[in-house]
């Protein structure tokens, strides 16, 4: 909590501002009903014209002075809070841009997009509250009960009365919704997740005639959201009619009480009516306190999340001091690694090996065998849990991270573009590469040919203004986009499944010629890829198994033949 | 006094929720339509809503009588010091309050049911109107676009209901009644009691035009940034590997900053509201008591009529406010129900289909013929041209070629998820679209290239492929496909839930278990689009294996890129530019050392130097 109203720090003087200009307001409205039981009293009932203008007119005057308490109060409260917003998103995102590949694992991107949004904003807005309403009802609620006792404290015991009695009613209902409307909350996420998924798996509830069952799920979703909204909302709804009847009752006793002591000449008329004023404005201001320490206590949760944010620091630290200009020699010994420190299972074990410079080393295995982990840990983007790797015999936290990764180009499985021109999108490692290097890299990546044909050539807009391109078509601007910076280690993380055969091998001997002196690492699932690496990994569980060139593996290892055969052999099966 | 409700506090909250009269709202296009078919909806739940609108109307009442009550008894009985009296009125203000908040109870209450239920009748129809568009529909829309249309226009629709309906209601009622008592009372004190409005009016207006202008501002810049935070995070590993960190952390500061800006003064203006209309009201009840009081002086009315103007006169004004919210909350919620209504009248596929059970649904061999057909997802780009294809039942049936050069396209126009331009497609010699679409999916077994799974159990999520499958066959069907030995692995085995989309399993492992899915279906034809293309050779092996036994007298067609998984074919299709350039089995295409020859050879080269 502290850590993010500190926030507020460097707008103090807006943020203070804030609620002295609406105590400023407040007091003004304290003073209506005052002057207006003056007005009956002294000018109505005695007859003094001249008091009921001088009084009139003081009370324009007081509703002056609190309009700029009002206003001020507005401009203050809403400077203070937006700019807190403001330095709170540029703090967070700037964090999230720190995160490991393991923090971003853990934290899941669509909640920390969540956060980044939806929870900031909540914050920002509740700020804005805390500096206009939260200051002014318990402002207007003090004021009003000490106006109150201070015109009778005989009528002050109704209050007395009354008061706690809201509190409570408020207590009971505000306890009784609170637990229904997360689980509304938690029905209107169950809606929105039967929905996605029968919209994104359009196709195959066509393709099995499944309208009716994909129906039927998003009914028993819609039907238990409906059930419990209406449930919390008919308890909400109690709240208004409680609070209002709790209040006119106070009212008809003050009246009934204050009535008798008009009648009996100890009780003016016009301070009768200001008690009832008052009386209002305390109740009033106490049913919108509570409202606000629901929305406050809503806010407690974005709190959590977005300090949880704040506070998730990346496990890898940028100690290297190394810099230089690497080789490519890579070395592996007997490096290990696991997701969560606190579980007994390894993603990788005891994986040892030694690329020399301008090599080309191939990783197969299965799904899920570990070979994006394994690779994901050269440029640090996991950290290893034991062993060392070593790049050029010194060991990779030696070099700085900028150093390290600016000469590694990495494909990642999934290719992902940004919104920008496609030429932005290869040059997004390097960003002042002139136009004939961009073309050189998608020549060679054999994306030149497609994004000639594109209306705006290498300046066509991508993303959600721009066009679509097709899976295969990404993979080779990423592709494109890594060999733009010439590394000397490229790493191909299976980044060609969805390129045609004839397509990847262009692009392998492209590879092959620019690359020449680069260590290259692949990854890939077909044994056509990898036939001329100089060392084959293969990998199962997180270890191992087989290592050596194609014709060693062929020989040596039974699950590289069983793998070779599905894929070359001849006396495999095929489909029926 | 003045009776308010919870729902009725200010609300400062940049989004959803409350409006300030000035911010900007969506317009209805066809108000009266729209608001007919809205009245479709609740007049499901007449008698309750009109429950509701008498509840409403009552409780409206007996507040109006209330401040009158309250000057009378002030007037008749104190100023006269007549105890029983106010005693008599005490009792009739406590009848009144009471069963004022008892109605308000009851109208709320009902109010809710009529409109939850309402709107969950509207998410059923658009749930179950979108299911049959045709595919043809979704390409054109995103899903982000679909999913506000049943969640956030299906909520505008509902908390307009919820508020505006009782809410109109009260302030219309108040605001002729409010009137009508003051005239009652004092004719020249209510004229005096108008002259606030038309002040108030102007600078409504007059502030609602800035707003309007701030507000757009806040709302695009906010859009921006928060586009922009979801495409870098979600591309955060690509950021992290192009070192693009402190690029993007500039960007982002920038447009923050632009959206600081805009923000700051949109509240502000739409924040002058608030106290300048406390100001007015204060000066109209300054304006009622100095006036008031020099009649009252002059014996033109007396003291108990003042109190109660100035109660009438905060109840004759706050209406006024809340019609014009409510308006825009109406319109809001008007758009809202026509967005969600569109969707609801497009065209679906069935409707369409001018042969619908031309041929009554009927147990399919598998013969396939492609009689010259065009197709193009645009008409006037042909993605298919004059295809011609048989696949004999039971035969095997491989689709080889470039990305982009149609094989999904043929895909697709034998399911009917398009309908092609021209030619024939034929299944068991007759044309397809004479053909129950229902009965002819039901019949396919496709498994897609994006493996579609949902958050349930993974028993469920198999037995997708046939309702009444038992469990046995389930598992059965989960062994052939080789995703048994990794379900059983996990935590509860095959009643392990699944989360969003299956996103707790690998890609590999979703394509086991639609596989199995499509096994659990036994089609008589079944359709492959690189549906083995995440799962690792060795497995995909295995799985063929099962398969051929399985598949034995269905007809097949599959697409791979692998050459392993497409060389036993009984027919390979070489496509390219939406022709079929080359068409023979494995042997044949070899020797005619064309398309396919080559494509072969890329793969193979470096074996045969070997």
């Amino acid at each position: 909590m502290r850590q993010i109203f500190q926030y507020l720090k460097p707008h103090w003087f807006a943020a203070m501002l804030a609620p002295i200009l609406m105590a400023i307001e407040v007091a003004m409205d304290l003073l209506q009903p005052m002057l207006m039981a003056s007005i009956i009293d002294k000018g109505i009932l005695s007859g003094d014209q001249a008091h009921i203008v001088t009084t009139g007119l003081t009370m324009i005057g007081a509703a002056m002075i609190g309009l700029i308490g009002g206003v001020g109060c507005t401009i203050f409260a809403s400077i203070a809070s937006m700019r807190f917003g403001a330095d709170l998103r540029n703090d967070v995102f700037s964090k999230v841009q720190t995160y490991s590949f393991r923090n971003m694992d853990k934290l899941e991107t669509g909640s920390i997009i969540t956060r980044l949004t939806n929870d900031i904003m909540q914050l920002q807005n509740v700020v804005q509250m805390l500096l206009r309403v939260l200051v002014r009802s318990p402002l207007l609620m003090i004021g009003s009960l000490v106006m109150a006792i201070y015109i009778s404290i005989r009528l002050s015991i109704i209050v007395a009365i009354a008061v706690p009695l809201l509190f409570i009613v408020m207590y009971a209902i505000i306890k009784a919704t609170l637990p229904l409307f997360s689980a509304v909350q938690h029905k209107l996420d169950r809606i929105n997740i039967v929905l996605q998924e029968s919209l994104s798996g359009i196709r195959a509830a066509k393709a099995f005639v499944r309208h009716e069952y994909e129906g039927q799920r998003f009914n028993k979703a819609n039907d238990s959201f409906t059930e419990h909204s209406v449930k919390a909302q008919t308890i909400i709804a109690l709240n208004a009619p409680l609070l209002s009847m709790i209040l006119n009752v106070s009212i008809v006793a003050v009246l009934l009480l204050g009535g008798k002591d008009v009648i009996g000449n100890n009780f003016d008329i016009g301070l009768l009516v200001a008690y009832i004023n008052y009386v209002t404005q305390l109740l009033f201001a106490i049913s919108a306190v509570a409202n606000h320490l629901v929305r406050l206590s809503a806010a407690k949760v974005s709190v959590d999340r977005v300090t949880e944010l704040l506070s998730t620091s990346s496990e890898i630290n940028d100690n290297g001091e190394q810099t230089q200009k690497i080789d490519g020699k890579l070395q592996f010994q007997q490096v290990s690694f696991r997701y969560d420190d606190n579980q007994p299972a390894y993603q990788l074990q005891d994986i040892s090996f030694t690329v020399e410079a301008g090599q080309k080393l191939a990783i197969i295995g299965a799904t899920g065998s570990g070979k994006s982990t394994l690779i994901s840990l050269i440029p640090r983007l996991y950290e290893k849990s034991g062993g060392e790797i070593y790049i050029d015999q010194h060991p990779v936290a030696s070099y700085s991270i900028a150093a390290l990764r600016s000469q590694i180009g990495f494909v990642l499985q999934e290719s992902i573009l940004f919104t920008g021109t496609i030429a932005q999108n290869i040059a997004l490692a390097k960003p002042d590469a002139d136009r004939e290097e961009i073309i050189a890299a998608a020549q060679a990546a054999e994306a030149h040919e497609f994004i000639q044909r594109l209306p705006q050539g290498y300046d066509t807009e991508l993303g959600q203004r721009g066009i679509n391109l097709s899976g295969g078509q990404k993979q080779r601007i990423a592709i494109a986009r890594a060999l733009l910076i010439k590394p000397k280690i490229l790493m191909l993380d299976d980044s060609t499944s969805a390129i045609d055969m004839r397509t990847e091998s262009r692009i392998q001997q492209h590879i092959a010629q620019l690359m020449a002196d680069s260590t290259v690492i692949i990854v890939a699932q077909k044994i056509s890829s990898i036939l001329d690496a100089d060392q084959i990994l293969l990998l199962d569980q997180g270890k191992i198994i087989a290592q050596g060139t194609h014709e060693e593996l062929l020989k040596s290892s039974k699950d590289y033949l069983e793998i070779y055969r599905s894929q070359l052999g001849n006396e495999e099966v095929s489909y029926a | 006094m003045r009776k308010s409700t919870a729902s009725s506090m200010p609300e400062f909250s940049m989004r959803g929720g409350h409006t300030p009269s000035g911010q900007p709202k969506a317009k209805p296009l066809n108000t009266q339509q729209t608001l007919i078919r809205l009245w479709q909806y609740l007049s499901m739940y007449k008698r309750s809503f009109i429950a509701v609108i008498c509840f409403t109307t009552i409780a409206t009442l007996l507040n109006l009588a209330a401040p009158y009550l309250l000057g009378k008894a002030i007037d008749t009985s104190i100023m006269q010091k007549d105890w029983d009296g106010l005693i008599i009125y005490a009792v009739l203000l406590l009848i009144i309050y009471l069963s004022s908040a008892w109605f308000t109870w009851l109208h709320q209450k009902k109010m809710v049911y009529v409109a939850q239920h309402a709107v969950r009748q509207m998410r059923i129809h658009i749930v179950e109107a979108m299911q049959r568009l045709p595919i043809p529909f979704f390409d054109r829309k995103t899903h982000g676009e679909l999913m506000s249309r049943t969640t956030n226009d299906i909520e505008n629709v509902s908390a307009s209901l919820h508020q505006s309906t009782t809410g109109i209601i009260t302030s219309v009622i108040s605001l002729f009644g409010s009137v009508i008592i003051m005239l009652y009372m004092n004719v020249w004190l209510t004229l005096l009691c108008m002259v606030t409005i038309p002040l108030v009016m102007l600078f409504t207006k007059y502030v609602a035009s800035f707003t309007r202008k701030h507000f757009s501002d806040q709302q695009k810049s906010l859009g921006e940034l928060n586009s922009y935070i979801e495409e870098t995070i979600s591309g955060q590993k690509a950021i992290q590997v192009t070192q693009r960190e402190q690029h993007s952390i500039k960007q982002f500061r920038a447009m923050n900053t632009k959206l600081a800006h805009a923000s700051v003064r949109a509240q502000i203006f739409s924040g002058l509201v608030g106290p300048v209309m406390n100001v007015l009201n204060h000066s109209s009840f300054t304006i009622i008591a100095a006036v008031g009081g020099w009649m009252a002086f002059n014996s033109w009315t007396s003291v108990g009529v003042i109190v109660a103007f100035m109660n009438y006169s905060k109840q004759f004004q706050r209406p006024i406010n809340d019609l014009a919210n409510q308006f825009n909350m109406i319109q809001s919620g008007i758009a809202g129900a026509e967005r969600v209504f569109e969707i609801i009248d497009t065209k679906n596929e069935y409707e369409d289909d001018t042969n619908r059970g031309s041929v009554a649904p009927f147990k399919i061999k598998g013969d396939v013929k492609f009689d010259k057909v065009c197709f193009g997802y645009q008409d006037d780009r042909l993605i298919l041209k004059d295809v011609e294809l048989h696949a004999e039942a039971g035969q095997t049936i491989a689709l080889v070629g470039p990305t982009g050069a149609g094989k999904t396209t043929i895909i697709n126009v034998i399911s009917r998820f398009y309908e092609i331009q021209s030619g024939t497609i034929y299944i068991d010699n007759i044309p397809i679209n004479q053909i129950d679409k229902d009965s002819l999916r039901s019949q396919l077994g496709i498994v897609l290239q994006e493996a579609h799974l949902f958050s349930d159990t993974i028993y469920e999520n198999i037995r997708y492929g046939r309702l009444d499958a038992t469990k046995e066959e389930i598992i059965e069907a989960a062994k052939i496909a080789n995703a048994h030995r990794f379900i059983m692995e996990l935590p509860q085995g095959y009643n392990t839930v699944l989360s969003t989309e299956g996103s707790n399993l690998s890609q590999g492992q979703r394509q086991l278990l639609t596989i199995a899915r499509a096994l659990l279906a036994s089609p008589a034809i079944l359709i492959l689009d690189e549906a083995t293309s995440s799962i690792d050779t060795r497995t995909e092996m295995h799985i063929q294996q099962a398969m051929k036994v399985l598949l034995q007298g269905r007809t097949s067609f599959v697409i791979a890129h692998r050459l392993s998984t497409i060389r036993e074919a009984d027919q390979i299709l070489f496509i390219d530019q939406g022709q079929v350039i080359e068409r023979g089995t494995h042997d044949e295409l070899l020797a005619l050392k064309g398309r396919y020859f080559e494509l072969y050879n890329s793969q193979f080269r470096r074996v045969a130097v070997q």
